[in-house]
């Protein structure tokens, strides 16, 4: 029995476990993926919002301000990217530039700093290569750009280390009510806790909808006026978004987050520089049906590939290394949906987390967290590990110290990815954390090997060898993304090999 | 600790694939016997060693070797003049002063001064995020050199319904060996009119086992949230884009790409070497110099070459022309010679200068051709006087040219301010 299941390995439910992990309580989180980071987490802007956008006194608007303050010093405590960068709402007609005023009293009602209204002039002087179109725009230094798989994996990381525990391949199927518990199958096994969180992303109706049809009585609920949920069924549309992410060589095109001041003529798409050193542009925003979706259109990129122009001169599409799609959780109201269920004790919705989300998390992480406590009366655990020091990335090192580690450890030395340089050292690690590395995916979520100009061409085989040798498997179970997703089918000539081996349909 | 001062060699070699062995025996016969290989990989030879086809050396050795069989031709020459090599040294940095840093496991962080430095890297293969294919990204999806890799090396099977996008040499080959190991190849899907590969990769690969060549046709879908399922291919038109209604869908779990090599040229970039927007390598002089004074470059990193034996020709210039700087240094000049320029369906030339003062009596320019061409001539202009003119029944973008330029003829003109290579129709 746990006392916390939290549903969702996502930056929500990470951030939701690390909060709870200072607790005096047991957690567990319950992922279907293989690894942390592998929904709505993974694909999407990677932005530090600043909070101008939401709804004056709505959760997204609190949620974001409180989000955006606490992520950069989060950063320094987990160790993983974030740049406060700062960024642009950049106007292209003047008969707009009244909305970016009117956006800027939204973010003061908000509670956004140090937002200032800019004329053209000063515009280029802070970004030469902004469109010739621009007339203004909205200057908003606390925005920034983070790494959203390092910031989950460091979240994740932060909580094992204190005691929660992560499981991976294990899809909920079910919720009931046992014994004044809570028992949850997933992957086959039953875990029973006193409360369960719903952190599933594009998946947190079904969770929510599991939750409501469960039979239980109508307790008493909401204590002390925290927020409660409705027990109606929820919806949440995948909203798909699809991106363009350019080589690192493109990457000093801007030096600040650029939105777009939607005009008559519609919503444009943001062009930044990530954390890594790359420019990403996007994205789309299509409603569909299909939560597994995630692949890319020749109409949404087509899409991207127009409309960044509209703020941005000669963005260089043509060094484009990746595209890709990733599913917001979309829900009608257009804000989060967070709280403990109407008359369920002990179940927890962290629904509807779209953009900005990923801004959010430290906020959300915190307001759920809270509210499990005042549930369960939980009390602050002594000895609790606050920081968390992240995989060494000598990219981002002097030379000096660079070879400081090659003295320590000479796996440092043995580039594995070159067009990221990262060394083989970087992969073992990654593999041996908690929760660590079982696939490509994953170790290119921690260590960015992989994510190159290369795309993996060289650097692929190497870290198979690599995977195969830390997890004793054979190259046949190394995965790009977990179990269905087999990088070879077996080995040459083995059907060739017995010539009735197709008879007997012998995979390898 | 780095404190240490530098290692200091006459020529630094960076690669040790097929240009860059080439590039240091070269050096080594022209007296400087102070050469230092670097390489990245375990072995020398680069990536012959996974090119276990034969076709090798018809133009150096007259016989057809394997790559392995042409690389050790080279490595047992380097042995006998006893030129050292480092393995697993992977140069992360090249200053204009040329000192050249590295790491590795056994050393750690290092650097080198170099007299002369030859640029010998290669090239790496266009991903498939390059082309912005829409569709999935599962696994199944792989560059042809990697699989290459896999299947040569690793003996490891990638898949076994495989479509093949891009006719370029690896995905030729791979199409070969994918079915010699058992896997079936439905096609090889190319978006130009024409294959970016050799003829004889076409006639030996393709024709002899039956695997369609769809010219014109590109993918337009890739399917599969894990593993590839299918891919759909598309007929394109003339400006390229997708033909509604012409889409056939192939079940498949590989689709493999043979979509472009680009020159490896971080390195150079950091370094502040020009390169050029058309080959993106460095663009070089008569004595295949970089913009750089002393850091030379040859092989797959100055241009995409097709066939290997020209790689050591040209390597083996840079190599000489870099011991030469090492040795004698060379007064810097005010210009970097006469421009050579590429127009009317060639591409580009390497050299981009050419120093009569200084170059041999006889130079071979290099250059690829823009489109399929039948009966055309080969031009070369100094200024507006047409000194070569030589009938050529096909050429492809696929196949490398050359014209080669006598001293002599630009001597007997003072003043040329400019050579021009093009082709004409008569």
């Amino acid at each position: 029995m746990f006392d916390v299941v939290i549903i969702g390995a996502g930056v929500s439910g990470c951030a939701i476990a690390r909060e709870l992990s200072r607790l005096d309580c047991s957690v567990c989180v319950l992922e279907r993926e293989e690894d942390v980071c592998c929904g709505t987490s993974k694909a999407n802007s990677a932005i530090v919002h600043a909070g101008f956008d939401a709804e004056p006194g709505s959760l997204m608007a609190r949620l974001n301000v409180e989000g955006n303050r606490l992520m950069y010093e989060l950063s320094r405590d987990l160790d993983f990217r974030c740049d406060q960068c700062g960024s642009l709402v950049v106007c292209v007609s003047e008969a707009d530039m009244a909305g970016l005023e009117l956006l800027r009293q939204r973010g003061e009602k908000n509670g956004v700093e140090g937002l200032r209204i800019i004329d053209r002039d000063e515009l280029l002087e802070m970004e030469p290569n902004i469109s010739d179109e621009a007339v203004g725009a909205l200057w908003a230094p606390t925005g920034g750009i983070v790494d959203p798989f390092q910031l989950t994996v460091a979240l994740a990381e932060n909580a094992a280390a204190n005691g929660v525990e992560f499981r991976f391949c294990t899809p909920v199927t079910a919720i009931e009510r046992e014994d004044g518990a809570w028992s949850v199958t997933a992957g086959g096994d039953v875990v029973r806790a006193k409360a369960v969180v719903n952190a599933a992303g594009v998946y947190a109706d079904d969770i929510h909808n599991m939750f409501v049809a469960t039979e239980w009585g109508k307790e008493a609920t909401g204590a002390d006026g925290a927020p409660t949920v409705s027990r109606e069924p929820l919806t949440i549309v995948p909203r798909k978004g699809e991106y363009y992410l350019l080589d690192t060589t493109a990457g000093s095109h801007l030096r600040h987050t650029i939105f777009m001041l939607p005009t008559i003529m519609g919503k444009g798409v943001l062009v930044s520089p990530t954390v890594h050193g790359n420019l990403i542009v996007g994205p789309t925003a299509t409603d569909i049906d299909d939560k597994e979706a995630v692949n890319t259109t020749p109409g949404g990129l087509a899409e991207v590939s127009s409309k960044c122009s509209l703020t941005v001169k000669n963005v260089p599409l043509r060094e484009v290394i990746t595209t890709f799609a990733g599913l917001r959780a979309h829900q009608k109201n257009h804000d989060f949906v967070i709280g403990e269920i109407e008359g369920a004790e002990g179940l927890f919705d962290c629904a509807a987390i779209e953009s900005p989300g990923l801004t959010s998390a430290p906020a959300v992480g915190r307001m759920v967290a809270g509210m499990v406590r005042q549930r369960l009366g939980l009390a602050e655990k002594a000895g609790w590990i606050g920081t968390r020091v992240g995989i060494p990335r000598v990219s981002d090192l002097s030379f000096d110290e660079w070879n400081e580690l090659c003295e320590k450890d000479k796996a440092y030395g043995n580039v594995i990815c070159r067009c990221c340089r990262v060394t083989e050292a970087q992969i073992v690690e990654a593999i041996r954390r908690t929760p660590g590395a079982r696939s490509l995916d994953a170790i290119k979520r921690r260590t960015f090997a992989t994510a190159g100009r290369c795309q993996g061409g060289f650097c692929t085989p190497k870290i198979m060898e690599i995977l195969e040798r830390e997890l004793g498997v054979p190259a046949s179970e190394v995965t790009k993304r977990g179990p269905g997703s087999e990088l070879v089918v077996g080995t040459n000539k083995d059907r060739l090999a017995t010539p009735d081996a197709d008879q007997r349909g012998g995979e390898a | 600790m780095m404190t240490q001062t530098p290692e200091r060699h006459a020529v630094v070699i960076v690669g040790g694939g097929p240009a860059g062995l080439a590039a240091a025996i070269a050096a080594h016969e022209a007296g400087e016997h102070d050469v230092l290989i670097l390489e990245r990989d375990t072995q020398l030879g680069g990536i012959l060693n996974q090119c276990i086809h034969n076709g090798f050396g018809l133009h150096t050795f007259k016989e057809e070797l394997t790559g392995p069989e042409y690389a050790a031709r080279f490595i047992d020459r380097a042995a006998e003049l006893g030129i050292p090599y480092r393995l697993g040294t992977m140069v992360l940095d090249i200053s204009p002063e040329r000192v050249v840093t590295t790491v590795s496991a056994d050393r750690g962080i290092e650097r080198f001064e170099a007299g002369a430095i030859v640029l010998a890297m290669g090239c790496r293969e266009r991903p498939r995020g390059a082309l912005a294919t829409p569709g999935y990204r599962p696994a199944g999806v792989y560059s042809a050199g990697t699989a290459q890799r896999l299947v040569n090396i690793e003996g490891e099977l990638p898949g076994r319904e495989v479509v093949i996008l891009g006719s370029g040499d690896i995905g030729l080959i791979m199409a070969r060996r994918m079915t010699l190991e058992g896997a079936h190849v439905a096609c090889v899907s190319e978006i130009m009119p024409y294959s970016g590969g050799l003829k004889r990769n076409i006639v030996q690969c393709l024709d002899d086992y039956g695997i369609p060549l769809l010219l014109s046709h590109t993918v337009v879908d890739v399917e599969g949230r894990d593993r590839v399922e299918a891919v759909t291919i598309a007929e394109v038109d003339e400006r390229l884009q997708p033909i509604p209604g012409t889409e056939v869908r192939y079940p498949c779990d590989t689709l493999m790409l043979s979509v472009g090599l680009l020159p490896e040229n971080e390195l150079s970039r950091e370094a502040g070497i020009e390169l050029s927007p058309v080959t993106r390598g460095p663009v070089v002089d008569q004595s295949l110099q970089t913009s750089i004074p002393g850091i030379f470059a040859c092989g797959n990193v100055l241009h995409v070459h097709d066939l290997v034996d020209f790689v050591s020709q040209e390597a083996a210039a840079a190599g000489a022309q870099a011991a030469r700087f090492a040795q004698e240094g060379v007064e810097p000049t005010e210009t970097r010679g006469i421009p050579v320029k590429a127009i009317d369906g060639v591409r580009y030339t390497v050299p981009s200068y050419v120093d009569p003062q200084k170059m041999d009596d006889t130079l071979t320019v290099r250059f690829r051709v823009a489109n399929e061409y039948r009966n055309r001539y080969v031009s070369v202009y100094l200024d507006d006087e047409r000194i070569q003119h030589r009938k050529k029944r096909v050429m492809a973008p696929g196949e490398m040219e050359q014209v080669v330029l006598k001293r002599a003829d630009l001597m007997e003109r003072a003043g040329v301010s400019s050579i021009t290579v093009k082709l004409e129709e008569e």
